[in-house]
């Protein structure tokens, strides 16, 4: 039935001023996200300018809701973003494995959160969830949690590693109840990183802990979400499933960094009734 | 709509709050408004070709009704008329019986079964074409939504041809040993549910063991069963081999007490079926009933509550409710009851009422007037009873007939709710506390068509499913079809399978 349901919300027709409405809403909730050995100054620097402003102005395209980097280019991203309300999202925690003391992790994040971020996005440590050291894995989220001070935290669950859907929505409970403000599917260097069966699942656990508490906790589906459909399909879920309150930057995220670009294409052509080419579009 | 005592009525305004009182802890809830509203989907449908007239299937042509009457069809989301229908009178059965017994006579009898096999291939490909037509026809004549009917009736009715294509030539197989012949000439009546669906689980076993059919769509839903028809043209399947005749209970009357029909098959209510049983009692006439149900959805507090509130959903709300096998007895265990009600009552607010060609309607239109008629009164006896109704405060479009989702909490196996088939959009919620007492009161009911159950255990499914006296029973799921899976009652839902190697036996005689 979950994967059922999830189908279901792919099936709505999306149109017109919906999907306009909706490819907004989509870019305004991006974490445009560079995570690789590779990424420099220059590197942040374009995915910065980017965030800021996705599309010509005329478009009325409102800008990222934050980039996602490795904690040493969190001061560099900073800097970059300082006129602008596109916050700094950094990995943290040992970032992707999260196989570190957690001495160490801790660390981690407080220069990232020193630096400048304003959001963390953790990992939680896989091996000692899938050996059943829940506790370890709730004490780690509570500890970093304090470590984050103002800025917000994300627990990624990385949902491919956990596997089936009653360790998702576990996994999920866990992070909640220790303070997560966000839970997040995948560090996007797994496969498979986020699906809409199990981000269901996570949006479950979120109404749950909604209904138990009053508290309303975000999400972000995070890797894998490539093209404008799939990401109006996940808005859909979220609005069908969480409702109005959660259709807003501060609840919902996509954790992307080759969707921007197909989203812009997409809303392009519902206001100028036409498709451009892809070289009409800069590279994040 | 019928007037309610406030006090008894508990309706969700946008916000998913109940009536002014404060929420508690225990009362939050979503908020299902309409922030990022979907702009109109409408499929298109411009392209199709309705006739001012329909005139009946006899003999390969079609040819006007002797009775010289014509009913209006009406679509019944906006009451405007569509078409008018012919009204076959007792003449018009008579040509076509005699046209049924001609063919079976002189063509089908004597066709292999390979070659029968042919023809059923072929008209299962042809609908498979004019899918999306006919689906469309089908939202337009019947109400049902063009998301149901494009995903799920057309795929069915296409796959339930393509199965009895298969089994044509392999009769033999299905009954080693035996001997076998086609009956003759079958009667076959049905409901306005399923129209084109219901056309094909009664044609497609009928075709491939060897009979010749006369069938008699629904009054209020003939349209795509004549479109069916030029398909049969099209597939070039011998003249006479299947007749349709259009109109009301009488022309089915007719067709049930012509002296030459060698088998009724028939789906609709219970009481028409205990008519047609009496009449036919006595004679040498075969018959299958499909008729109502009141089943019971058992949720045990092990289960997975997210999925089984999917599986109410697809239980109760499918088609209206307009579903023989609707989940529409809700059992609940006692522990988990608020949690499940909670979560029944968001949900109920997300489902999307209206046009049924747009495809992002849940809800459809309720098919006639004389069911929301029915459904009304039903619920009002409910509320009479003292039931407490929450409903989705859907926005009803003025033109048409709808009801909007619903439930009712506080019913007892008194109720007239609990123990009547409402065939509408309205559940009546009862708990229990033991498996015991779940089984007992599922089965405590003059019907037996389905069940539901819903629980994490393994074991518990098999010890409680064959305890239940229902035909068809899901387990995790509910309201799945598939032709080689027989469907069909206990007690006063009927009797005889239709689908599967089941669904051939109604049509043969075994030696």
């Amino acid at each position: 039935m979950v994967e059922e349901r999830a189908a279901a919300f792919t099936r709505r027709s999306i149109k017109t001023s919906a999907k306009l409405e909706g490819l907004k809403l989509v870019v305004s909730m991006m974490d445009l996200t560079t995570l690789e050995g590779g990424d420099t100054p220059g590197k942040i620097a374009i995915l910065c300018r980017k965030a800021m402003q996705p599309l010509h102005p005329r478009y009325q395209v409102p800008n990222c809701a934050a980039v996602c980097v490795y904690p040493n280019l969190v001061r560099m991203a900073k800097k970059f973003l300082e006129h602008s309300t596109v916050k700094v999202t950094s990995v943290a925690t040992a970032f992707p494995a999260g196989l570190m003391p957690v001495k160490l992790k801790l660390q981690e994040v407080r220069t990232a959160v020193r630096d400048g971020a304003d959001e963390i996005d953790m990992v939680i440590n896989r091996a000692n969830f899938l050996a059943g050291e829940y506790e370890r894995v709730f004490d780690q989220i509570a500890a970093t949690k304090q470590a984050c001070g103002a800025a917000h935290l994300k627990v990624i669950l990385e949902t491919g590693e956990l596997q089936t859907y009653d360790n998702v929505r576990l996994a999920s409970e866990i992070a909640m109840r220790a303070g997560a403000d966000f839970i997040k599917t995948s560090t996007g260097k797994i496969s498979p990183a986020a699906t809409m069966p199990v981000a269901l699942v996570m949006l479950e656990a979120i109404r749950d802990f909604f209904y138990e508490t009053g508290i309303r906790i975000g999400m972000k589906p995070a890797g894998g979400i490539r093209s404008a459909k799939e990401a109006l399909g996940y808005l859909v879920m979220l609005k069908e499933t969480l409702g109005d309150a959660w259709l807003t930057p501060d609840l919902f995220r996509f954790g992307a960094s080759t969707l921007l670009n197909d989203i812009l294409m997409q809303l392009v052509k519902v206001v100028d009734a036409n498709y451009q080419s892809a070289d009409y579009f800069s590279l994040p | 709509m019928p007037r309610r005592k406030p006090s008894q009525l508990t309706i969700l305004d946008r916000n998913g709050e109940r009536g002014e009182r404060p929420i508690g802890k225990r009362e939050r809830s979503l908020d299902f408004g309409e922030r990022w509203s979907y702009a109109p989907a409408p499929e298109a449908h411009s392209y199709i070709r309705l006739r001012d007239r329909y005139q009946l299937f006899i003999g390969g042509k079609f040819v006007a009704p002797k009775s010289g009457e014509y009913f209006d069809s009406v679509n019944p989301a906006t009451e405007e008329k569509l078409t008018e229908i012919s009204s076959a009178n007792e003449k018009d059965v008579d040509l076509a019986v005699k046209a049924a017994r001609r063919a079976y006579k002189n063509i089908w009898s004597k066709m292999p079964g390979r070659e029968r096999g042919k023809y059923l291939f072929r008209i299962a490909r042809l609908i498979q074409e004019k899918a999306r037509e006919l689906a469309v026809l089908e939202t337009m004549d019947g109400g049902k939504t063009i998301k149901e009917s494009r995903d799920i009736d057309l795929p069915l009715v296409a796959a339930h041809f393509f199965y009895y294509a298969g089994w044509a030539d392999k009769l033999h197989h299905a009954f080693p040993g035996q001997k076998m012949r086609p009956l003759g000439v079958a009667g076959q009546i049905i409901p306005w549910n399923f129209p084109l669906l219901m056309a094909a689980w009664k044609l497609a076993p009928a075709l491939a063991c060897g009979n010749t059919c006369v069938l008699k769509p629904a009054e209020t839903t003939s349209v795509t069963a004549l479109h069916l028809a030029e398909i049969l043209q099209e597939a070039e399947l011998p003249d006479g081999v299947v007749n349709i005749v259009t109109g009301t209970g009488e022309t089915g009357s007719a067709l049930v007490t012509h002296p030459d029909v060698d088998k009724i098959a028939f789906t609709g209510s219970t009481e028409v079926g205990k008519r047609i049983a009496m009449a036919l009692a006595g004679t040498k006439k075969k018959l299958t009933l499909e008729l109502g149900g009141k089943a019971a959805n058992i949720i045990f507090d092990d289960a997975p509550v997210e999925q089984a509130v999917e599986g109410i959903i697809a239980g109760i709300y499918f088609n209206q409710g307009h579903v023989c096998c609707a989940g529409s007895r809700l059992f609940v265990q006692e522990s988990v009851f608020r949690q499940v009600i909670r979560k029944l009552r968001d949900r109920i607010s997300t489902l999307r009422l209206g046009n049924p060609l747009d495809k992002n309607t849940d809800i459809g239109a309720i098919n006639s007037r004389a069911q929301l008629d029915k459904i009304c009164e039903l619920v009002d006896s409910g509320l009479k009873q003292g039931a407490q109704l929450v409903q989705s405060r859907a926005h009803l479009p003025a033109k048409g007939y709808w009801y909007p989702p619903s439930f009712f909490t506080g019913v007892t196996a008194s109720h007239r709710i609990a123990q009547e088939e409402i065939f509408g959009p309205v559940l009546s919620v009862m708990t229990f506390r033991t498996p015991e007492e779940a089984i007992a009161r599922a089965n405590n009911t003059p019907y037996g068509l389905s069940a539901g159950v819903w629980t994490d255990k393994g074991s518990k499914i098999f010890k409680i499913v064959h305890q239940l006296r229902a035909g068809v029973v899901w387990a995790n799921t509910y309201n799945k079809f598939d032709p080689s899976s027989p469907f069909g009652g206990y007690k006063e839902s009927g009797f005889g399978r239709e689908g599967g190697r089941h669904g051939l036996l109604p049509y043969l005689s075994l030696r």
